[in-house]
């Protein structure tokens, strides 16, 4: 890079660094409160303590920010393990248009949940003890799902690396990254199997602790199954609000091609949550739990698989069998609201069930919690506005894909005269 | 040396026959048990409820002394400046004295739940805590089935508080202090399978005195703590739905198909990429050219 190139390039990214759009709406005026007092909040409890601020106790040592923003967050980061693996595993280029969101979406989700992991940890400072040093505590499920949470943001960051070339024109380094896409793939659909059930597995152990309703040997199987819906849903409410929002600058591809993408992805959703419903029924007929179903605790599990799991289900087959995205979008905001559910009450309300106690997290910890949440929007917005998320990518790189493939029909075609000879010298 | 059939038959009989007699040609029994932990064998009936053991750990630790007695119907946990208590109970047979610390499990929970190698089962038998590794991230809590370690929220360098059977006086040869400040003799020390012997011999030899169960000879896998009781434990608020399998094992399952996944998934993952993308990359070439 020349000098000329250099000032060039600073002054694309001091143009680039300006905000965008309007700055006092009343989501960014609402956003931008709660994350300043979660910073004061932040600042009490790093000095006096996590019980200065939150509810966990001695019984129930998870709290919000672990049970909600970890463990329910990172269930819906899990579209973009689904969306890529049908992408560029099973080559279907109908979804292309929603990669980038989707993944750029668990990307963020990952840093801002796996922070908010921080904020929840006792002793931050020590949380390079697993990773580098002599400490590691490989039979712990928590190890294996810090070590994926990490080697997953990198996947992540290079399967979404790309667009950030091409919001920068790196050109070479853009083909360089592109080139690795189907490696990280694979790599973060086999990590994202296993931290995604690891998240379930954590509860392993806390057998006499939860209610037997929740608990069954299944759950690593079941938080798996119910990442992929968990993950579509969200995806699907999340291109809901992107056409709304950034619809006026979205790529024609994008644009036109969205109903038939929520559509697909409905039926997906119907039929990984129809699984879901299966195993869940199978769960609780191997665990001989009817004598529970009674109680209070049998109807609120009612209410979560009946209410949440299979009404959605239904809504989503509806949706599709009708072309109806109006219940689409239904059923994946009833998805998410289930999910939480779920999640929370393995972690939380079923949780030491016993305690005569119901155990509500305080207004400190839920504002950190929407701070991180609205922190994670605000990054995403920022990215999409600036980089090709859902615009069209700048003209240099289709021309280079049109060479690159060029260049490869060349090659293929070369490979294939040589074989015609081989044939004919074989015969 | 070259394996011809015979010699493979052979081989393969004698494997066979030494698996499946193995036991009878008295080979040793292998079992965790074998492992010599040390232990605490408590005395439900023995124990007059003094606190001296509450005093002695909190004084060796430089807690606070317990201002709490133990009161029938009232419940004192342990916390985070308080190891072990003693807690009093109406039982069907009057009022009873139930101990509350750690078990130190022959297979602990919290160990294996921790990430760090902070909780750590030492070859003698406590399970300790070591600062220095510690990042607070509680999954111990989680998965101790007794919710025995505890943590100190109101700290800004917080560290988790649970008993460690005094193990730097234990590498000196001594003993817990709790035992050793026992007047009543209701807490012995010693190894676990001694411990055990002695329990059985009590039980036997007052067998209307004592309900015939030793606490912690088969819950979770075994603890180093040991209870034996006149009435069953259940009154004396000890949880009996445990079982006997130890906590890591309800994990097992999981870690073992971690490395079967990261190693089969990829494959058939590229294998579907290969079968789907590329054959239809080549069934387009064939149809343009």
């Amino acid at each position: 890079m020349n000098r000329e190139e250099n000032t060039g390039f600073l002054k694309f990214i001091m143009y680039e660094l300006k905000p965008k759009g309007k700055l006092l709406t009343p989501f960014n005026i609402i956003s931008m409160i709660t994350i300043l007092a979660a910073v004061v909040i932040l600042v009490i409890r790093f000095t006096s303590g996590l019980g200065s601020v939150g509810h966990a106790s001695q019984e129930r040592p998870w709290g919000l920010w672990i049970n909600f923003n970890v463990i329910t967050g990172v269930a819906f980061a899990g579209g973009a393990f689904v969306v890529t693996f049908m992408v560029y595993i099973l080559g279907l280029e109908k979804y292309r248009p929603i990669v980038r969101a989707t993944v750029l979406y668990a990307l963020l989700a990952y840093i801002f949940y796996a922070g908010a992991l921080l904020l929840d940890l006792g002793r931050p400072w020590k949380v390079i003890n697993p990773i580098i040093g002599n400490s590691f505590g490989i039979s712990s499920v928590l190890f294996l799902v810090a070590w994926h949470f990490l080697l997953y943001m990198g996947s992540l960051f290079i399967e979404f690396f790309p667009t950030v070339t091409e919001w920068i024109s790196l050109k070479p380094q853009r083909r360089f990254f592109a080139s690795l896409t189907l490696g990280v793939v694979i790599f973060g659909i086999a990590l994202s199997t296993l931290h995604q059930s690891g998240l379930g597995a954590l509860f392993l152990m806390a057998k006499p602790k939860i209610h037997p309703l929740w608990y069954s040997e299944f759950i690593p199987i079941l938080f798996f199954l119910s990442s992929i819906f968990a993950g579509l849903s969200l995806v699907i409410v999340l291109e809901t609000i992107g056409q709304r929002v950034f619809g006026k600058n979205m790529s024609f591809l994008n644009k036109s091609s969205h109903r038939d993408i929520m559509l697909s992805l409905s039926r997906i959703c119907t039929i990984s949550m129809f699984v879901y419903f299966f195993m869940t029924v199978l769960v609780f007929l191997h665990g001989k739990n009817f004598q529970y179903l009674n109680t209070l605790w049998g109807s609120w599990y009612l209410v979560e698989v009946l209410g949440f799991v299979l009404f959605p289900c239904i809504l989503f087959l509806f949706g599709y069998r009708r072309l109806n995205i109006k219940l689409v979008r239904i059923g994946a905001v009833l998805t998410i609201i289930g999910i939480i559910l779920n999640r929370l009450n393995i972690s939380t309300i079923a949780y030491h069930w016993y305690d005569s106690a119901l155990h509500f997290p305080t207004w400190m910890e839920i504002v950190v919690s929407f701070a991180v949440i609205f922190l994670q929007i605000l990054v995403f917005r920022a990215i999409v506005r600036r980089m090709p998320v859902y615009t069209e990518s700048p003209s240099w790189v289709v021309e280079e894909k049109q060479i690159r493939s060029i260049t490869v029909k060349d090659k293929l075609f070369k490979l294939n005269t040589r074989r015609e000879k081989w044939k004919v010298s074989a015969e | 040396m070259s394996v011809d059939r015979r010699n493979f038959l052979k081989a393969l009989g004698i494997a066979g026959s030494t698996l499946a007699m193995g036991k009878s040609f008295g080979s040793p029994p292998v079992s965790k048990s074998d492992t010599e932990f040390f232990g605490i064998l408590y005395d439900s009936t023995l124990c007059v409820g003094c606190q001296a053991c509450e005093t002695a750990c909190a004084e060796k630790y430089g807690f606070p002394l317990p201002e709490t007695v133990p009161a029938a119907g009232e419940l004192r946990e342990t916390n985070e400046a308080r190891r072990v208590v003693i807690n009093c109970y109406n039982t069907s047979k009057g009022e009873m004295y139930m101990r509350r610390a750690c078990n130190h499990c022959n297979n602990p929970a919290c160990a294996s739940a921790c990430l760090t190698k902070a909780m750590l089962k030492t070859d003698g038998g406590p399970v300790i805590w070591r600062e220095e590794k510690c990042m607070g991230c509680r999954s111990c809590m989680i998965s101790c089935p007794f919710d025995i370690p505890k943590f100190e929220y109101n700290s800004p360098n917080p560290k988790i508080n649970k008993c460690r059977m005094c193990y730097e006086l234990l590498l000196e040869g001594e003993k817990p202090v709790c035992v050793e400040n026992c007047p009543a003799e209701a807490l012995l020390f010693g190894k676990r399978r001694d411990l055990i012997e002695i329990a059985r011999t009590r039980i036997y030899s007052e067998p209307d005195k004592y309900y015939h169960e030793i606490y912690g000879e088969n819950e979770v896998g075994g603890t180093g703590v040991l209870y034996i009781s006149s009435v069953p434990f259940k009154e004396l608020g000890l949880r009996t739905d445990l079982g006997n399998k130890s906590y890591p094992e309800y994990n097992k399952t999981f870690l073992y198909s971690v490395p079967l996944v990261l190693i089969l998934w990829p494959a058939f993952l590229l294998g579907l990429h290969s079968a789907f993308v590329q054959g239809k990359n080549k069934k387009q070439k064939e149809e343009e050219s």
